[in-house]
C-alpha cells in the first residue's frame, strides 16, 4: 500500500498516529496533501456536524470546549477538537495552550484533539482548519469543534467552517459587546453567556436577549441564548441540546448544504490565495529595488506575473 | 518556506514546579516554534497520546523533582507502544550528572541540567528537530 494509502486507512479506522500525521501534511502544504483530501469520504464529512466556538480571549472557550467534550461523550459521540491560537507576527512561532484544559480527555480514543496556530491568518482560524475537520469528521468523529482564537469583532471565518457558532461572552470583559452588534453578534447561531455565576451576568444576559430579538428567524423566533458556567459544567447539557435541535432544523431545511456549499467557494478563494501568497512574497524579494509607490510596484508585479489586476 | 517545527512541553509527576517548562515553551516560541503545552502533573501516557495527536518533532519534559529516572523513560515507552518512537524526547531539569548516562541508555536523546542557557536550550530542540527531519 502506498504511504498516503496507510495513512487515510489510518484514519479511517481512527488512529491518532495516521490522523496527526494527516493534519500535519495539509498544514504544512505537503506535495501529497491533495491527494490525501481527495481521499476523505464524502459521506462521513457530510453527516458530521461543526461546531464553532468563538469569543472574546478570557471569555471561557477552552473551559467550555472541555466540557462540551465530557457532554458529548457522554452521550456517546466520538468528537474532534480543533483548538487554534495565534501565531506571533514577530517569530512566527506560537504558544498553543487550549490543551491544558482538555488533557483529562487525552486518553479517550474517541476525542481526537489538534492544536492549530493561527500562522499569519487574520480570520480567528487557520487555512488548514477546514481540512482538519474533514480528516477528523473521515476518522469517524460526529462531531468537531472549531475552538477559535481569542477575536475581537471582525474575525468571522469560523462562521464560514462551522454548521453552527456560538458566540460565548462573559460579564466583565468590557464594553465591547455595544460595538460588537456589528460583527459576530449578527451571525452567530447562538449566542452563550459564561460564567453566568459572576456579577453583572445578568445584565449581560438581558443585553444578549435584546440582541436575540432583533435577529428573529423567518418563524419568528430568536435566536438562543444559554446561561453556562463551564468551571462547573452548568448549562452545557442543555447547550448541547440546543445545538441539535438546531442541527437538526438547518439538516431538514437544507440550510446546513447550502451553508457548506457557499463555505466552499470561500475556502477554495482563501486557499488560492494562501497557495499564492509565497510567490508574490518571493517575487518581491526579487526586486533589487522598489522606487515608486507600493501600489505602483504591487501592480507590476502582479503583472509580470500573469495575473494583472483588474484597471 | 521551511517546515514549522512543533514541540510539546510537558511535565510529568506530581512535581507542581513549571516556571522552568514556562520559560523554555516562551523562549522556543519566541524562536518560531510551535509549542503546545500540556501543563502540569501528567502521566507519561498523557503526554505521549498528547503528542502524537499533535504530531510533534520533539517532547520536552522537565521535572525538578528527583523522579526522573522513572518518568522520563516511561514517556520514552509509552511513544514507542503509539508507534511513534521517531519523536524525539529531551529531558530538563535537576538531573543530577550520574543519572545522565541512565536516561540516554532509555532513550532520552539530550539532557539539559540547570545552568544550561536559553541558547543551548534553543538549539538542543533545533538540532532534534532537524535530525528527526534527515
Amino acid at each position: 500500500m502506498t504511504e498516503i494509502g496507510k495513512i487515510i486507512t489510518g484514519v479511517a479506522q481512527g488512529e491518532a498516529r495516521a490522523i496527526g500525521r494527516a493534519i500535519s501534511m495539509v498544514e504544512n502544504h505537503a506535495a501529497s496533501a491533495p491527494a490525501l483530501v481527495e481521499a476523505l469520504d464524502g459521506q462521513r464529512i457530510a453527516a458530521c456536524l461543526v461546531l464553532g466556538i468563538t469569543g472574546p480571549p478570557g471569555a471561557g472557550k477552552s473551559t467550555l470546549t472541555a466540557r462540551l467534550i465530557q457532554e458529548y461523550r457522554r452521550r456517546g459521540r466520538r468528537i474532534g477538537i480543533v483548538a487554534v491560537d495565534p501565531s506571533s507576527p514577530l517569530s512566527g512561532g506560537a504558544l498553543l495552550g487550549d490543551r491544558v484544559r482538555m488533557m483529562t480527555h487525552t486518553l479517550d480514543p474517541d476525542v481526537v484533539i489538534r492544536s492549530m496556530a493561527s500562522r499569519g491568518r487574520l480570520g480567528g482560524v487557520c487555512g488548514a482548519a477546514g481540512a482538519a475537520v474533514r480528516i477528523m469528521a473521515h476518522s469517524g468523529c460526529t462531531v468537531v469543534l472549531i475552538e477559535t482564537v481569542g477575536v475581537g469583532q471582525s474575525e468571522m471565518d469560523v462562521v464560514g467552517i462551522a454548521d453552527l457558532t456560538a458566540m460565548v461572552l462573559a460579564p466583565g470583559l468590557g464594553d465591547d459587546i455595544q460595538a460588537m452588534k456589528a460583527g459576530l453578534l449578527e451571525v452567530a447561531d447562538l449566542l452563550v453567556v459564561n460564567k453566568a455565576d459572576l456579577r453583572g451576568a445578568d445584565r449581560l444576559i438581558l443585553d444578549m436577549e435584546s440582541v436575540a430579538l432583533q435577529r428573529q428567524d423567518k418563524q419568528g423566533r430568536a435566536v438562543p441564548v444559554c446561561a453556562t458556567v463551564a468551571d462547573q459544567g452548568q448549562g452545557v447539557a442543555a447547550l448541547v441540546d440546543h445545538f441539535h435541535r438546531l442541527h437538526r432544523e438547518i439538516e431538514a431545511s437544507g440550510a446546513k448544504e447550502r451553508h457548506r456549499r457557499r463555505a466552499r467557494r470561500a475556502e477554495v478563494a482563501d486557499w488560492a490565495m494562501e497557495l499564492l501568497r509565497p510567490r508574490i512574497i518571493e517575487a518581491v524579494a526579487a526586486r533589487s529595488t522598489l522606487d515608486g509607490d507600493a501600489l505602483v510596484l504591487a501592480r507590476q508585479i502582479l503583472t509580470e506575473m500573469g495575473l494583472a489586476p483588474r484597471k | 518556506m521551511r517546515k514549522m517545527y512543533r514541540v510539546l512541553i510537558g511535565k510529568p509527576g506530581l512535581d507542581g514546579h513549571d516556571r522552568g517548562a514556562k520559560v523554555i515553551a516562551r523562549a522556543l516560541r519566541d524562536h518560531g516554534f510551535e509549542v503546545i503545552y500540556t501543563g502540569i502533573r501528567r502521566l507519561p501516557a498523557e503526554i505521549a497520546a498528547a503528542a502524537v495527536q499533535e504530531d510533534v518533532d520533539v517532547v520536552g519534559l522537565s521535572s525538578l523533582s528527583g523522579a526522573h529516572l522513572r518518568l522520563f523513560p516511561a514517556v520514552v515507552e509509552e511513544l514507542a507502544r503509539l508507534g511513534a518512537e521517531d519523536i524525539a524526547v529531551i529531558g530538563g531539569g535537576v538531573v543530577p550528572a550520574e543519572d545522565i548516562a541512565a536516561l540516554q541508555e532509555a532513550g532520552i536523546s539530550r539532557i539539559l541540567t540547570p545552568g544550561a542557557s536559553l541558547q543551548e536550550v534553543i538549539h538542543a530542540f533545533e538540532t532534534a528537530c532537524e535530525e528527526r527531519e534527515g
